[in-house]
């Protein structure tokens, strides 16, 4: 299985703080969000913003990047610490 | 990168609900260190104003353990850049009021000109680069905010 996690603005759009998925059906970053997509019609819109970023095991990511069982996967908005 | 491998006495990371004192963060970056004549600290606390709106207060929200691989990358990149000393940073998260403090980064050196400066980068790529996240409460309710161009043309200044 493939961890996917969601914080602040889109962990409220979603209504949802993480899922799991088959790491089956993703081998990148782009298609983790492809299969959240499909679940439901939703959560394609909200993950279809072009702002989001993406961490896999903690490390930032584009979405071409290959995802493994095991993985963590984050999406969340740009950051606004400090 | 290991954090561990960052983080020691010198190098400090603390992300913490609790609020911290500016006096006693000051006293242990002089503690024991009379190598470095600098010392440059930032603190940054909750306005009670954002784009014309007046603020009740914050809620921060941050990815934990990512958070803290980020500073520590943040703080090597400072270290490599400038011959610094001791270096504490320090981020607040959950529900805070105004006038409470959100964040500090202190920073060492010889001479004053480096402590200043990998003091103010570290803030900058802060803002940019730790997944934090802030929520505001306003007059009309809770918003989260968008991250600025503006600070992230500042932390791409100093790649210039």
């Amino acid at each position: 299985m493939i961890k996917v996690i969601f914080f602040a603005a889109l962990r409220e759009q979603l209504g949802s703080s993480g899922t799991e998925i088959s790491a089956k059906c993703a081998s990148t970053v782009a298609e983790v969000k492809d299969a959240l997509g499909k679940k439901d019609q939703g959560w394609k819109n909200y993950l279809a913003n072009n702002s989001l970023l993406c961490a896999v095991n903690h490390q930032m990511v584009q979405g071409d990047f290959s995802v493994k069982a095991g993985d963590e996967v984050a999406f969340f908005p740009p950051v606004t610490g400090g | 990168m290991n954090i561990d491998t960052v983080m020691n006495k010198y190098a400090e990371i603390s992300i913490q609900t609790e609020d911290f004192d500016h006096g006693y963060e000051v006293n242990l970056l002089e503690s024991d260190n009379v190598e470095d004549g600098a010392v440059v600290t930032f603190s940054g606390r909750v306005r009670n104003n954002n784009l014309g709106l007046k603020v009740k207060g914050l809620f921060l929200e941050h990815y934990p353990d990512m958070t803290e691989k980020l500073l520590a990358e943040i703080i090597q990149t400072a270290k490599t850049r400038w011959n610094i000393g001791r270096v504490k940073v320090i981020h607040r998260i959950g529900q805070l009021a105004i006038g409470e403090q959100i964040v500090f980064v202190g920073v060492t050196s010889k001479h004053r000109q480096d402590a200043f400066a990998a003091n103010e980068f570290i803030m900058d790529f802060l803002k940019v680069k730790a997944p934090f996240w802030k929520k505001e409460l306003t007059e009309l309710g809770e918003t989260w905010l968008e991250a600025k161009n503006s600070d992230k043309e500042k932390a791409q200044a100093w790649s210039k």
